[in-house]
């Protein structure tokens, strides 16, 4: 393969397009798939994405995805071009997810460059096919339209590039330069030198475009013209030369017989007299010509749109994210040096207010580049449910709401996972079969609801069935068979019940499906949530569906923080989970009989983790009443925190502690830690583990 | 003495070889090979953290980057010392794991010709020699070269249940 087009970046890009095109398409599919059948601009749409897939791949190298996606326009062309009225629409959908399936895999081998690349030819084949099928089936509009079953054929790519002089399609192309580019011979040479590959069956005007330099001048007025014969489709050609570097205008014309050619190729000598025989010659533009200046149109202006973006490798924003935090901290310790105590330097301060203003803008906006809507992990999931309606048979409709909603980047790919078990989870028990619900008097399709929805500093996505619900009879007796059960059944609310489903080992299901039921459900969703610091929930009500909400933090990266001071150390709570803080009064202060030190608040008992003495740090406030009380609240669980004193709210950039010490030890109640603005370290209190200490 | 390291660092891996970087621990002298040495700072606050064995002292900020003290005074189960102004922190990369090693005084960087390094002796019982890997004769001292990866490794878990 040649290796001056496998150098990185173009094929990062290429993998970056592609995966984009890819997921659009399959949107397109989805979307369609319900609406029965394929509107015409859906099916312009696909034609153009395979068409691109087909032009970038092949410049790649990778002839497999080439070829398939050519086989896919092949099918699309034909359906854009004679409209047939009998589609067989489930199948030709379950045709093309087919092949996005295969492009998908095989963009996912070449990211980690595996090259061993499946073969496509079964799923080409009955591709082809199914394209003859619909051909027949749809034979007597064809007939109407004679010419273009016969043409039909040309569309195909040959596998194998044969070696045969003898070429089916006849072109004429007139090519004209951006002015001013300069040098349009040799410009004009290298199309030549490159044609070479595709044919060497060809002509072209002028012709002593190596030697004569005033050539140039005439590409420059008439355009460089070049006759020649190839295999290639239309549009392969049109994209030949589309690609051409300062290409302003490119007519390219499909010659209906090589008369005007052979003709041309005697006359060659004389340029006037050729153009005069094109001039009166019929000659027959296909269709697809328009067609496709109009694709192409189109083309340009979504590359516009898209030129707007670029795609950042996500260390490079992590180490944008570092340097903006290390940014804010340096600034800090300029601002509040203690070499400046007690000067009077107005113009310093002022200077130093303005420098504030643009370190937070800064910082305010990196975190920005970092969010990313959810849109595209939701509409993943049009997959998965259109998938097992499929196979399990039942009737299930995803609404999607609030898709736009933004998390950082890092948080989105920890969510894809247990959001897809948990929308399987929802149609395989959840939704039950079409008979069931019909005679339980439910609409006869089920309904799959994910939303997501800001909530504060925390993002709220909720997965709702409207299915049986979860049995709490079974849940009960499951825990109690493997001792799962941490208090008595009496005392247990429903709710609790109910959530005993996200402990490891559980799961329900009898029967071992594809697609769930091995046990390693819930607890594995409910340890990735953990894992980014958020929480799930598990709403139900028998027969009519289960809820269950994940929280989820916008970002990991900054929250907001109440620092506070214990001895000589410094530890941070996120603001979020702090109620109110306060100076205890001895009289609301309880000590129970096993020596457990309590406070009480508005009638209310709760009860006081002494922060220096779980983390054995020596500080003279010992006194309740001499330091203070932080009330910090997660999952309706309440705690009082007693700490010396309170430093001060502020947004403090997390990190997470160093490898080397969390491979050691996971340190009960730190989540990480971050720098205040004087350098100094602070300890990030995980106050859920706290709660549970 | 950093800017001599990082000028050392600078060199091929070729250069580096056979260097060592010195440093004392009561009379002992230590040997660390200079490829792991990032950097070597003078002791500056350390923030504690809980529940760690004793002889990781805690996170520092080193321009932004957090990264674990180890005493290795007390890693070595010696006494633990106060800590002095000659008291540095050899930052070191082992393996893409920054570090900081506390000891009580850096010395120098010594290149040992490798017919100098010889093995150390094998001990009967105990672990005494668990962390040094070979020990290198220069003049009438010997410096006991270390294991680092070793040092960050080697039978943690059973340290953490004693220190606990």
């Amino acid at each position: 393969m040649s290796d001056q087009y496998s150098n990185e970046p173009m094929l990062d890009m290429f993998v970056f397009e592609t995966t984009q095109l890819i997921e659009q398409l399959e949107q397109i599919i989805l979307t369609n798939e319900k609406g029965s059948c394929f509107t015409p601009s859906a099916i312009n749409e696909i034609f153009r994405i395979m068409h691109t897939i087909k032009g970038s791949s092949a410049m790649m190298m990778f002839t497999d995805i080439s070829v398939l996606s050519h086989t896919m326009e092949d099918l699309f062309y034909y359906l854009r071009e004679e409209k047939p009225n009998y589609i067989d629409c489930s199948k030709l959908s379950d045709f093309l997810l087919e092949g996005v399936d295969y492009i998908k895999g095989e963009i996912d081998k070449i990211k980690s460059g595996d090259d061993t690349a499946n073969n496509p030819s079964e799923l080409i084949k009955t591709l082809k096919e199914f394209l003859v099928t619909l051909k027949t089936e749809n034979n007597s509009i064809a007939l109407n339209k004679v010419n273009s079953p016969v043409k039909k054929p040309q569309y195909y790519i040959r596998q194998e590039k044969s070696i045969t002089t003898i070429y089916n399609n006849i072109y004429k192309a007139i090519i004209y330069f951006e002015e001013g580019c300069e040098m349009e011979n040799i410009r004009a040479y290298t199309i030549i030198h490159n044609l070479k590959d595709i044919t060497d069956d060809y002509y072209f005007l002028p012709e002593d475009i190596i030697d004569n330099d005033n050539s140039a001048e005439v590409i420059r007025q008439q355009g460089f013209q070049i006759y020649f014969k190839a295999d290639h489709a239309y549009d392969s050609m049109h994209e030949f030369f589309m690609q051409t570097i300062f290409l302003r205008e490119l007519d390219l014309i499909q010659l209906e017989n090589d008369n005007e050619y052979k003709h041309l190729y005697e006359k060659k000598q004389s340029n006037i007299d050729s153009i005069n025989i094109l001039q009166n010659n019929p000659i027959k533009i296909p269709e697809i010509h328009n067609m496709n200046n109009a694709g192409m149109d189109k083309e340009k202006q979504a590359s516009v749109t898209t030129q707007s973006i670029i795609s950042v490798s996500i260390p490079k924003l992590d180490k944008l994210m570092d340097l903006v935090g290390e940014m804010v901290i340096a600034e800090a310790m300029v601002i509040q040096n203690p070499d400046l105590k007690g000067l009077e330097i107005n113009n310093f301060q002022k200077a130093a207010r303005q420098l504030n203003k643009i370190t937070n803008e800064i910082q305010d906006l990196v975190m920005s580049i970092r969010m990313v809507p959810l849109s595209a992990t939701f509409f993943k999931m049009h997959r998965i449910l259109r998938d097992m309606c499929k196979k399990l048979g039942k009737e299930v409709e995803l609404e999607i709401i609030g898709e736009e909603t933004e998390v950082d980047k890092n948080i989105i790919e920890h969510i894809s996972d247990p959001l897809m078990h948990l929308v399987r989870n929802a149609i395989d028990h959840g939704i039950e079969t079409t008979e069931d619900r019909v005679s339980m008097d439910k609409s006869k399709t089920g309904t799959v609801t994910i939303e997501a929805r800001n909530a504060g500093s925390d993002v709220l996505v909720i997965i709702k069935d409207d299915g049986r619900g979860l049995d709490r009879d079974k849940i009960l007796n499951k825990a109690r068979k493997s001792g799962l059960l941490y208090k008595r059944e009496e005392e247990m609310s429903d709710k609790e019940i109910y959530n005993l489903i996200l402990l490891p080992g559980f799961s329900t299901k009898e029967v071992v499906s594809e697609y769930s039921g091995r046990g390693v459900g819930m607890d594995v969703v409910s340890k990735n949530i953990e894992t980014i610091g958020g929480s799930i929930s598990v709403d139900s009500v028998t027969n009519k569906g289960t809820t269950i909400t994940l929280k989820i933090p916008l970002t990991l990266a900054i929250i907001d923080g109440m620092n506070i001071k214990v001895g000589k150390s410094c530890y941070t709570i996120p603001t979020i989970s702090i109620k109110e803080s306060f100076s205890p009064k001895e009289k609301d202060l309880i000590l129970d009989p096993d020596g457990n030190e309590m406070i009480m608040v508005r009638g209310k008992c709760y009860s006081i983790l002494r922060l220096h003495k779980l983390y054995k740090v020596s500080t003279h406030i010992t006194k309740f009443t001499d330091g203070i009380i932080i009330m910090v609240e997660q999952e309706e669980k309440t705690l009082c925190i007693f700490a010396d004193e309170l430093l001060g709210q502020q947004q403090v950039v997390v990190k997470a502690l160093p490898e080397y010490i969390q491979k050691l030890k996971r340190v009960r109640g730190l989540s990480g830690c971050t720098l205040l603005g004087d350098g100094r370290i602070s300890l990030i209190l995980d106050v859920a583990g706290l709660i549970n200490i | 003495m950093e800017n001599s390291t990082e000028f050392l660092l600078e060199g091929e891996e070729d250069t580096q070889k056979g260097r060592f970087l010195t440093f004392s621990l009561d009379k002992e002298s230590y040997g660390i090979e200079i490829k792991h040495v990032t950097e070597i700072i003078g002791i500056q606050e350390i923030t504690e953290i809980p529940e760690l064995p004793q002889y990781v002292k805690g996170i520092i900020n080193l321009r932004g980057k957090i990264i674990p003290i180890m005493d290795v005074r007390i890693r070595f189960k010696k006494e633990p010392r106060e800590y002095n102004d000659r008291t540095c922190v050899i930052v070191v990369d082992i393996k893409n794991i920054s570090i900081g090693l506390v000891v009580d005084r850096v010395s120098e960087v010594l290149t040992i010709p490798e017919q100098d390094i010889v093995e150390p002796p094998q001990m009967n019982k105990g672990h005494g020699n668990r962390y040094v890997r070979k020990i290198g004769k220069v003049g009438s001292d010997v410096k006991l070269l270390l294991d680092c990866e070793k040092l960050l490794t080697d039978d943690e878990l059973e340290d953490i249940r004693v220190g606990m």
